[in-house]
């Protein structure tokens, strides 16, 4: 049989077969799909087209709809407020100090662990430095208030037992909240986020070390010459997501470890829209207004993440697509 | 000649080669920064569980340290005595259960028509799956959404939601792209539909990633607080994690169930301090116990999200 489109003596690949007919052999494929589909529409798309709230004056009763346009005053309002100041700084110097911090030390961390001789001494380190990383942050709080309880806590008696005078409160004001954030962060997430790291130092080739060894490379050279570079590309990709993530603080944990003392370092945007939103805590709640913060944040988030990936892409071609 | 230089060559490897002075001091300091790291997350861990069984005046006058002063179980005594800890307990259970089973449907019937490359919009589709890793709507129109939906103080609030994760379906799918399209063929020419052969192919030769999501899941349920602070009202309702919330940080104890009579009162106060270890182990010991033989599985988890795309 020939086929008029190809004809009979071009050899050509097979050609495809019409999209309506391929989209008919797969009809299967789409009944699946479309039950997490629609659940993605209303649950996450639904979502953003409701974000246009923070361009009207919201009115529960009548709706997103009925609600009148008021543009961008809500963001202005946001912009021009003393609030703005201080959340967006609280939220940014934490999360920059937080990345400074916790991206190069499980990359550290791997590096070290990976050049661990004894299997044994290996395992144990990593079993145990995994282990925070599935407790709680309800739970870690309360580890964290517990441990540093002034009069009963370990960390207080231990140092006191040293004859070292601390008897600093540790939940009380500001600068002692984000020393408390960022070292806790540190200690739950150091172990699980280096095991993606981990798992591209397996990927070194053993011969490699063997010959650099043979030609008398100290094992801290054979780090840097080789384990390190390997990993720059899986550190690229984490570094671009991180970024994403630039200025949103989670709200779990800023809001457990809040208190009327430290709210001055403490108040991040996530615990601020909650506030402003969902609660009179902070005045009468503004629906709009929570949500134009909260836009204006995830935009920033977006942007960054876009900006870091193109940069990522031209200095090393190793962005995210 | 060569048979002779064989027995040469082999010791080559490491454990001959002296290790230099250099080596040496680096592997000292090595070991010992990842000694002492290892011994400061653990330690808090231990204070936690030998104050649990101490006494409660040791607790009260800061007497433990890593070892329980005065043994004892009454604070786990009066733990499983608390009321409302065991309906927590049985709210996180299924919420865990319920969640996480639907959570696994979702991700498999979502991840495995995405991981077919003949299949017309997987690419689109993707992309709009995707989208919302790195952009969402945020809490206030979520909170609207599940408001207009009649959902608030349901249970359902805790599970439908956040029934599926992007980020887990893209392991998912990830997972399934490396089963060989071969066996799809083969399969077709015999005449299996697709829902055959994802039923009776697909998902047993997934079993690997989904014991991995599951576990995501689940721990995910155990831990979540915020959902229900969001969308749950009722006491009856609520996971642990918020009962743990009011002990632990609001410092709520339910005092009826607590028999705090006025002179009683300082008494109770111990117990309290008591009450909060013996709270963090009990909420956490499910996790810790099961960690050791799940472990694999959650670094398995993390290795095949690492594979780009």
């Amino acid at each position: 049989m020939t086929d008029r489109r190809t004809g009979a003596y071009a050899i050509k690949p097979k050609p495809r077969r019409k999209l309506s007919l391929r989209i008919r052999d797969n009809w299967q494929m789409y009944v699946f799909l479309s039950i997490p589909l629609a659940w993605l529409l209303l649950f996450k798309y639904e979502p953003m087209y409701g974000a246009i709230i923070a361009f009207k004056k919201y009115d529960f009763s009548v709706g997103i709809m009925g609600s009148p346009w008021i543009g961008l005053s809500n963001f202005i309002k946001f912009f021009n407020s003393y609030q703005f100041e201080r959340v967006v700084g609280n939220t940014l110097y934490l999360s920059v100090v937080q990345m400074v911090l916790t991206f190069p030390i499980p990359i550290i961390f791997a590096l070290m662990l990976n050049s661990v001789l004894s299997r044994k001494y290996k395992s144990a380190v990593e079993n145990i430095t995994y282990m925070p990383h599935f407790i709680s942050t309800v739970v870690l709080v309360g580890i964290i208030n517990r441990v540093l309880d002034i009069n009963t806590g370990m960390i207080n008696n231990v140092l006191a037992y040293f004859k070292v005078n601390f008897d600093t409160n540790m939940f009380i004001g500001g600068p002692n909240f984000r020393i408390l954030y960022i070292l806790s962060g540190v200690w739950q997430s150091t172990g699980w986020g280096s095991i993606i790291y981990m798992a591209a130092l397996s990927s070194v080739d053993p011969e490699l070390h063997e010959a650099a060894t043979i030609d008398g490379a100290s094992r801290f050279k054979r780090i840097w010459y080789i384990d390190l570079p390997t990993i720059i590309p899986t550190i690229a990709i984490t570094l671009i997501l991180r970024c994403g993530s630039l200025m949103s603080i989670g709200f779990d944990k800023a809001y457990l470890m809040q208190n009327d003392t430290n709210l001055a370092a403490s108040e991040v945007i996530s615990t601020y829209v909650y506030k402003v939103g969902l609660t009179a805590e902070s005045g009468p709640s503004n629906t709009s207004y929570a949500t134009a913060i909260g836009m204006f944040n995830s935009v920033v988030n977006l942007i960054a993440l876009l900006t870091v990936n193109k940069i990522a892409d031209k200095v090393s071609g190793s962005g995210l697509w | 000649m060569t048979v002779k230089t064989v027995p040469n060559v082999k010791p080559a490897v490491n454990n001959t080669i002296k290790i230099s002075v250099g080596d040496k001091a680096y592997y000292t300091v090595v070991y010992s920064i990842l000694g002492l790291f290892t011994l400061l997350i653990i330690l808090p861990l231990i204070n936690v569980v030998a104050n649990s069984f101490s006494s409660q005046d040791a607790v009260a006058f800061g007497w433990v340290t890593f070892w329980p002063v005065d043994f004892t179980l009454k604070g786990y005594r009066a733990v499983f005595a608390y009321k409302g800890i065991w309906t927590a307990y049985a709210n996180t259970f299924v919420y865990a259960i319920v969640g996480t089973t639907i959570n696994l449907s979702m991700t498999m019937i979502c991840a495995y028509p995405l991981a077919r490359k003949s299949l017309p919009g997987h690419g689109i589709i993707t992309g709009l799956f995707m989208f919302t890793m790195f952009f969402g709507g945020g809490t206030i129109p979520n909170y609207i959404l599940v408001r207009s939906l009649g959902m608030i103080n349901t249970r359902s609030s805790m599970i439908i939601p956040g029934a599926l994760s992007v980020y887990n379906m893209i392991i998912a799918r990830t997972f399934i792209n490396n089963i060989p399209t071969e066996l799809e063929e083969a399969a077709k020419i015999d005449g299996c539909s697709d829902f055959k052969y994802f039923f009776n192919m697909v998902l047993p030769l997934s079993g690997t990633v989904m014991a991995v999501l599951a576990l995501y899941y689940a721990v995910g349920h155990w831990n979540d607080y915020f959902t229900a602070f969001l969308y749950l009202k009722d006491q009856d309702k609520m996971p642990l994690q918020m009962v743990l919330r009011a002990i632990l940080i609001k410092n709520s104890f339910n005092t009826e169930s607590l028999n705090s009579s006025a002179q009683e009162l300082l008494y109770n106060q111990s117990l309290q301090d008591l009450l909060k270890y013996c709270f963090i182990v009990v909420s956490t010991l499910p996790i810790l116990v099961l960690y050791p033989f799940v472990k694999k599985y959650f670094v398995k988890g993390v290795m095949i999200g690492a594979v780009k795309g």
